[in-house]
Order: C-alpha cells, then sequence, then structure tokens
C-alpha cells in the first residue's frame, strides 16, 4: 500500500514543475500590463511606469522571474499581491475556509440526494421513477448556475423569506475569527442564534454549488448500478433468497461504486478550486472569485500562487481517490 | 492536516474566551458595497470601492467637500491663508481633534501639525522611513502634481502648517480634500515602526472620522463603530456594516429582504421597479464625469476641423440616451458636467443634423465618406454603461453619411494602453472628477502636456491650453471662471471629443433610512445618517 503511494506521488513532480511555468506563462501571454491596468484610465507616465516596474521586478528578463519565482516556492514564499501588498498565502488561508465549508456543503447535498436517486433509477428501471430521476438529474445537469442561483434567492430569500439573501451570517452577529470556518466559529460563541443563522446562509449556495455534482452523480450511479444488476452473480445471489435489499446495498452497490468515487473525487476537486458563480452570485468570500478578480487585474503573483495551491489540493484529492480504490477493491492496490 | 488539529483545538481552547458583545439595542446600518478595499490607506489607491471603505468614514483630511457638492469646507484646517503671490498656504489646524484606538494602540496625544507633516512627507519625500512601506507608489498624489509642485511643508507651531508651492496652482486647494490627503497619526506609525510592524499602519490603521474599524473580512465584511470622541459629535448610527456583494441584481435582493439599507451602482434595467418599491427610496443626482469619443487630431482626416464638425453633427445624442444610458444620462455638450462649478450653459451644441454633416464633409474633400474605426472599451463605466452598444448606434449614424466605422476593441489594459499611445482613428472613453475643479477634466484630458497620455484626442491647441494656464495662476475665483467658460467656448467649436454624455448616479436607499445624501464626487458618507 506505501509503495502504491510511494508511486503516485512521485508523479506529483513534474505535474509540479509543469504547473508553475504554465500559470507563470499564460499569465504573461495575455495580454494588458498590471499597471496600466492598476493606473485606468487615469494611466502612468512612462518614467512612472518604469520605476514602478523596476520595484515589481517586471525589468527583469522572464527567466529571471520565473526564477525567482520558483525559487520563492521552494522556500514557501508565493510572494505578495500586487494590490494589497498582503501574502498570497495568507489571503489565500482567510479565504479557503469559506471555500472548503461550501465546498463540503455542496459535496454532502450531491451525494445524499445524487446517490439514493441514482440506485432507486437503476433498481426501478424503466419506470416513471427511473425517467423522472433521469429527467431532474439532465435538468439539473444543464441548468445555467447564474440563473439557478438568482431564481432560487428570488422564490425563497425575496419573495418567501426563508433563507437569507446572501452572505455567510447575519450582519448583527460580530462573531470573532477563530477558525474561519463559520459553523465552528459561531458554534463556539455564546451568541444565540449565530449557529443557525450560519446555517441558514449555507442551504441555498449548497443547492445552487451542489446540483450539478449531484446530476452527474445520479447518472454515474444508475448507468454503473445497471451494469453491476446485470452481472451473472447477482442472479445468483438473488437466487439463494437473499433479501433484496442485501443484495442491492451489498452485492451490487459496493462494486458499483468504483466509477461513481471517480467521479465524487473529480467533482469535490472541482469544488475546492472555488466556485466562481456561486460564490458571486451569494457573496461567498471564497477562493474562486479571488483567482477570477486577480486574473481581471493581472495581480501575477495571486494568480500564480493561487493556482498552484489550487492544482495541489486537486491532486491531493485525486491520491486520495487513489487509494479509496485500493481500499474498496483489492484488485487495484494489487495489479499495480 | 497537523497545522488544522492545532488550530482547531486551539479553537476549542480559545472557545470560552470569545468576546462577543450583545447587538439588539444598537442601530446598525448595513450598506451593501460592491467589493473589497484594496487596503486602509487611500494615498495607496485610486479606487472608489477603497476609498468609501477607507477616506471617506475613517479619515479627515485639513479641507472637506461640504456633502452633497463640489464645493470645500473646513475639516481639520478651521481655515486658511494664502499669500499674495499665491504661493505659500497657511493652514490653522483645529484643537482638541481625537485619533481612534486599535487593539494595539492607543493614543495619548490628540492631533496636530507633525501628523499632518507625516501624512504629506510619507507620500512626497523618498526618504521618509515609511515611503517605501506598502510599495511606495502615491498614485494620486503624483497624478495629482504634488510631487513637483509642493516645495516644501512647514511647522510653524503645533497647530500652524505652511505648504510652500514651486508655482502658484489654484486647483491646490481642491486637492487637500481628496481621499490622499487624509490625515494619519504619527504617533501610530511611530509606535508601528519601532514593532517592526510599519505595513500594519496601511491595513489597521487609526483615522479622526467619525467610524473606526473593528473587524475586516476579505470578500465578505467590514464592521465599525461609531467613534464616541469624533470631533463633530459621536454618528447617529452605531455600528455600521459594508456587506461585501459584488453582484448589483443580488445587492437589489438583500435591499428588498431588508439585509441591506444602502446600496450603490443599481442595474439600469432594475430602476423602474426601484422607483416603484414603496419600500425603497430611490436617489438620484447627476454624476461628477463625461463619456466622450475623441477624435485623433492627428491623423487625417480628423486633423480638419470640418469633418469633426461633421461627424458632432452626424450623431444622435438622444438616442444614446436612450438606448444605451436607458434613460439614466444626460446629454453632455460640454466637456465638464453642469454640477461643476464655471460651466458654461450659453455653448451652443451641434444639433443632429445629417444633411449640414453630409454639406460639411463635401467641403473637406470627403464626398463620398471614408472609411474609419470605432473603439469601444471592453468595460462598463458609469460614464458609459455599454460602450459596444454605444459604437453600434454610432456607426448607424455616420453610416448615413457615408462614414463607414468598423468597431474595434481590446482587453482594458491594452485599450488604455494603445489609446494613449494613438492608434485609433477615434475612441470611446471618459472621465469621473478627482477634486470637483474644472481643471481636473479640461487640463488633465484636454491640455497639452497630456499628449501621449489622457489626452486621447492628441490634441493640442494653443488658445485652449493658454486659457487653462491662465486659470491655473490665479487664486481668484471669478476670474478663474470666465476663463474656464471662455475655454469651453474654444472647444465646442473646435470639436476635438463628440461630448456625449453626463451620467446619473442612482443610490436605492430603505424608506427607514434617514438623512443620506448622493455624493456627486462619487463617495459614500455615513455620518449624517440615521435610521
Amino acid at each position: 500500500m506505501f509503495q502504491f503511494i510511494f508511486r503516485r506521488l512521485s508523479l506529483v513532480i513534474p505535474t509540479f514543475i509543469g504547473i508553475t511555468l504554465l500559470t507563470f506563462t499564460l499569465i504573461r501571454l495575455i495580454p494588458g500590463d498590471p499597471i496600466d491596468v492598476m493606473a485606468g484610465e487615469r494611466g502612468v507616465s512612462p518614467e512612472r511606469h518604469a520605476e514602478l516596474s523596476a520595484q515589481l521586478g517586471f525589468d527583469k528578463p522572464l527567466y529571471i522571474q520565473y526564477f525567482r519565482y520558483v525559487t520563492g516556492v521552494l522556500q514557501g514564499d508565493l510572494g505578495n499581491s500586487l494590490v494589497t501588498k498582503e501574502s498570497v498565502m495568507s489571503e489565500f488561508l482567510t479565504l479557503f475556509p469559506a471555500t472548503i465549508e461550501l465546498a463540503t456543503c455542496a459535496a454532502l447535498f450531491a451525494i445524499l440526494i445524487g446517490l439514493p436517486a441514482g440506485i432507486l433509477a437503476a433498481v426501478k428501471r424503466g419506470t416513471v421513477i427511473d425517467h423522472s430521476v433521469m429527467t431532474f438529474s439532465l435538468t439539473g445537469y444543464s441548468m445555467p448556475i447564474f440563473w439557478w442561483a438568482l431564481l432560487l434567492m428570488l422564490v425563497f430569500s425575496v419573495n418567501l423569506g426563508w433563507t437569507p439573501v446572501s452572505g455567510r451570517i447575519d450582519v448583527t452577529y460580530w462573531i470573532e475569527d477563530v477558525t474561519g470556518f463559520m459553523l465552528i466559529d459561531t458554534f463556539l460563541s455564546d451568541e444565540e442564534g449565530a449557529f443557525t443563522s450560519a446555517v441558514s446562509h449555507l442551504i441555498l449556495p449548497s443547492i445552487v454549488l451542489g446540483t450539478i455534482p449531484m446530476a452527474v452523480i445520479a447518472r454515474m450511479t444508475r448507468s454503473s448500478m445497471l451494469e453491476v444488476l446485470n452481472e451473472d452473480y447477482i442472479r445468483t445471489a438473488r437466487a439463494k433468497g437473499i433479501a433484496p435489499w442485501r443484495v442491492i446495498v451489498i452485492h451490487a452497490l459496493r462494486n458499483a461504486l468504483i466509477p461513481v468515487i471517480t467521479v465524487i473525487g473529480l467533482q469535490v476537486g472541482i469544488l475546492l478550486s472555488g466556485a466562481i458563480l456561486t460564490e458571486t452570485v451569494f457573496a461567498w468570500p471564497g477562493v474562486g472569485k479571488w483567482l477570477i478578480e486577480s486574473i481581471g487585474r493581472r495581480d501575477y503573483p495571486v494568480v500564480q500562487g493561487g493556482i498552484l495551491i489550487v492544482a495541489c489540493i486537486i491532486i491531493f484529492v485525486n491520491l486520495l481517490v487513489d487509494i479509496t480504490y485500493g481500499i474498496i477493491n483489492p484488485r487495484i492496490r494489487h495489479s499495480r | 492536516m497537523k497545522k488544522g488539529l492545532t488550530a482547531l483545538s486551539l479553537a476549542l481552547i480559545t472557545a470560552g474566551a470569545i468576546s462577543t458583545t450583545s447587538v439588539q439595542a444598537a442601530t446598525t446600518l448595513v450598506y451593501c458595497s460592491e467589493g473589497s478595499p484594496e487596503g486602509f490607506n487611500a494615498s495607496l489607491y485610486t479606487s472608489g470601492t477603497t476609498f468609501d471603505a477607507s477616506s471617506k468614514n475613517m479619515f479627515n483630511r485639513l479641507l472637506e467637500f461640504k456633502l452633497g457638492t463640489t464645493e470645500t469646507e473646513p475639516g481639520l484646517a478651521e481655515n486658511y491663508d494664502v499669500s499674495s503671490d499665491g504661493l505659500e498656504y497657511t493652514f490653522h489646524l483645529r484643537k482638541g481633534v481625537k485619533f481612534h484606538s486599535t487593539k494595539d494602540f492607543k493614543p495619548t496625544r490628540d492631533f496636530n501639525a507633525d501628523d499632518v507633516i507625516f501624512s504629506f512627507d510619507r507620500q512626497g519625500n523618498k526618504n521618509n522611513p515609511y515611503h517605501m512601506v506598502s510599495g511606495g507608489s502615491y498614485e494620486y498624489y503624483t497624478a495629482m502634481g504634488m510631487d513637483t509642485l509642493v516645495k516644501e511643508i512647514v511647522k510653524i507651531d503645533d497647530y500652524t502648517v505652511k505648504f510652500v508651492l514651486n508655482q502658484p496652482e489654484a486647483p491646490f486647494v481642491a486637492n487637500m480634500a481628496m481621499d490622499f490627503a487624509s490625515i494619519f497619526s504619527k504617533e501610530q506609525a511611530d509606535a508601528l515602526m519601532k514593532a517592526g510592524t510599519p505595513e500594519k499602519l496601511d491595513s489597521d490603521p487609526v483615522g479622526t472620522g467619525p467610524f473606526q474599524k473593528v473587524q475586516y473580512r476579505k470578500d465578505s465584511l467590514i464592521r465599525y463603530t461609531a467613534f464616541e470622541d469624533y470631533w463633530k459629535g459621536k454618528a447617529k448610527i452605531d455600528r455600521l456594516v459594508f456587506s461585501i456583494t459584488p453582484d448589483a441584481s443580488v445587492r437589489y435582493a438583500k435591499l428588498k429582504a431588508g439585509e441591506c439599507d444602502v446600496m450603490p451602482y443599481p442595474n439600469p434595467a432594475d430602476l423602474k421597479q426601484m422607483a416603484a418599491d414603496p419600500n425603497i427610496n430611490l436617489l438620484s443626482q447627476e454624476g461628477l464625469n463625461v463619456g466622450y469619443l475623441a477624435f485623433n487630431t492627428q491623423k487625417k482626416p480628423f486633423d480638419d476641423v470640418r469633418v469633426r464638425q461633421a461627424l458632432s453633427l452626424a450623431t444622435d445624442k438622444s438616442a444614446i440616451i436612450d438606448t444605451v444610458f436607458q434613460g439614466a444620462g444626460k446629454e453632455a455638450k460640454n466637456p465638464i458636467p453642469p454640477t461643476m462649478w464655471s460651466y458654461n450653459n450659453d455653448v451652443v451644441d451641434y444639433p443632429y443634423d445629417p444633411v449640414k454633416a453630409k454639406k460639411l464633409l463635401a467641403e473637406a474633400g470627403y464626398p463620398d465618406g471614408f472609411t474609419t474605426n470605432i473603439w469601444a472599451m471592453p468595460v462598463q463605466r458609469p460614464y458609459n454603461p455599454n460602450a459596444r452598444r454605444m459604437a453600434e448606434v454610432m456607426q448607424e449614424d455616420w453610416s448615413k453619411i457615408g462614414v463607414k466605422a468598423e468597431i474595434v476593441s481590446y482587453e482594458w489594459g491594452e485599450y488604455l494602453d494603445r489609446s494613449k499611445k494613438g492608434e485609433h482613428d477615434t475612441v470611446l472613453l471618459g472621465w469621473t472628477g478627482d477634486n470637483g475643479d474644472p481643471d481636473n477634466f479640461l487640463y488633465v484630458l484636454l491640455g497639452c502636456e497630456g499628449l501621449g497620455g489622457s489626452n486621447r484626442a492628441q490634441w493640442c491647441n494653443e488658445e485652449f491650453n493658454n486659457l487653462l494656464l491662465g486659470a491655473k495662476l490665479t487664486a481668484d475665483k471669478a476670474e478663474r471662471t470666465k476663463l474656464y467658460e471662455e475655454s469651453q467656448v474654444v472647444f465646442k467649436r473646435e470639436a476635438p471629443w463628440i461630448t456625449i454624455a453626463h451620467s446619473v448616479v442612482y443610490e436605492p436607499i430603505r424608506k427607514e433610512v434617514k438623512g443620506y445624501k448622493v455624493d456627486p464626487l462619487g463617495g459614500h458618507f455615513f455620518y449624517n445618517v440615521s435610521k
């Protein structure tokens, strides 16, 4: 098992170099110079421009800039934002808990609804239940996030007043930053109602963000289950008189889960890298919005550093997925 | 992972110690701001978002803009004298003004001349120990020409400061009320320097303004409390919260649901519904801005004034106001907005007259028109909510007199850079005023000094330029007004731009909010507001 993990890890190094090189070059390939973008309509004089680029190190040849960047990264220094002058790492750490919180809730929503719906559709294949699950998941999959978010917001927040419109907590609660996770912070605080407020703020964004992953999981589970349910050993199990639910949950589901876990892993990776649209609509202070804004501002250190961290997280999640395969299906562990 | 565990256990240990305050009795005003501030030191930045969060509500300046106007009034200086040669401005400072305090810093003395000198010296003096902190770039200080204008700043006594200038420059007074001129505490700066954390002055500063910052969570919210010892008296609200909400439709939804009290920058499409909502007061005022199309006067055929006039005649501005601004704009005839002093209302604009336009074009030697381009900005601005659409309307208008225009656009930074260099034939752009002084529009955008820079028409007219230079030299406002009025006549005759529109700024607020005023300079102030 350790050898397996080690082998997977050794692949990370070239990926890592590739990512630094790609982000470094790509952001510089986009036309538009950070100093001009900062100055806007007002503009800066050529002398001031030269002075500023010297100060930021942009006057050096690209390979030197890249070398400096990589040396920094190896020493754990991702540089400072050109706009806020804050260190990229500390900005990331203040925003990431919000992203994790939302991603976790969205993933839970997606799995808790998607998995049973997929199983149900497979078991009741060809019935009204199957058709409606598939129609719903197809609709969910093709839902434009922005529109879906605004629709839910208008119905549940503005018209019915059941959930708050946006943000992480009602502004009347003054919660100290302890962990950065609002659910934990409010739970620890002694303010009455703060935890409920934090939960209610999570509902709509989690549903919106979880809709597409839910649809994907439901469809994947259904097709994977159908395949397994047609296998001979299932027929044998049924013929032996094992209770139907045992056949489905214990015999079929375990084998059907492998591709589903792959999909869940991919989706969680995407969720953790920040949900740009959902974060923008719900004014959710996460990393996705931060990265997009930084690209617009040509904030090179933030784009480079932010994408690098996000990539590492995705690599990590994929590694976890691979290990999970190994646990669920011993054949995978041994064959590699 | 280990780090995460430590953080969690730390959280559990400190759980008992978390201080939270009951808020039921306090009045809280929620402002749904459009973005995160870049920092809390306004002299380092140029965006209105940052100014709202810092200078407007946390700080004071020697002079302030009288709320709702572009005129200045006494702030931390009770008054000032100007020497007869216009080179020396002596400010007499207010006594008994207190600074805020933070967790790490408690002021031991009142505001005085040292704070004024520090706040400006940091920006202008490269040897000031704070100059290079947070990057050492003071864009507004430089952009307003303060680096070349100010010769020295002299402390006469604890409550008198003298600014000595290199040449007489009347707009200087207006600069003193700008955000970059906010006064910091030298005492705090010294303490932070001693502690080895000077950069904290820019993220966690104390000011003398009506609100003090308590907490900032990036992209989420900023919390302030009213400053008890504010020199004008404590604000009427107890707490102020900026709830950062980047999307305009969501801001509106929050306003409707009562989660915000004031919101900036509504979608033009929502205005009708807002006006009809009984829970919302829709405030409006003409903004201190202008949207224009600049001809590149150094390129053929736009070096010929007749061509410029012909295209001015061929453009139907009322159609632009309807389709692009959806009514939230006013036709512009001068390069400065009507809310600004010295606006010349006697100037007659070019009417929409394609027949006359065609005739003028023929006179200029282009009876069949010509081909050209219109550059359209890729971004949305108050002075131009949809440049692409605007360019399409103009393209259509111009085609009626035979001028075939191709619409061109670049990424924003690229757009600004290329148009500065004059690569365009005609370019759509605009300007939002900084200090309410006409010089800040006319000289910056059309003066000869701006060639290859902010003067996108690449237009240098001696007659016009001399009038502006004259107005810089005299401190007499009546005299200056006369010169600026004259310059607007020259401008219209020479037509280096088609002046298109001044936008109308709308600010919806909840019905229960009282005393809120729209600032023509684009800021958002909450001192006078009650709920």
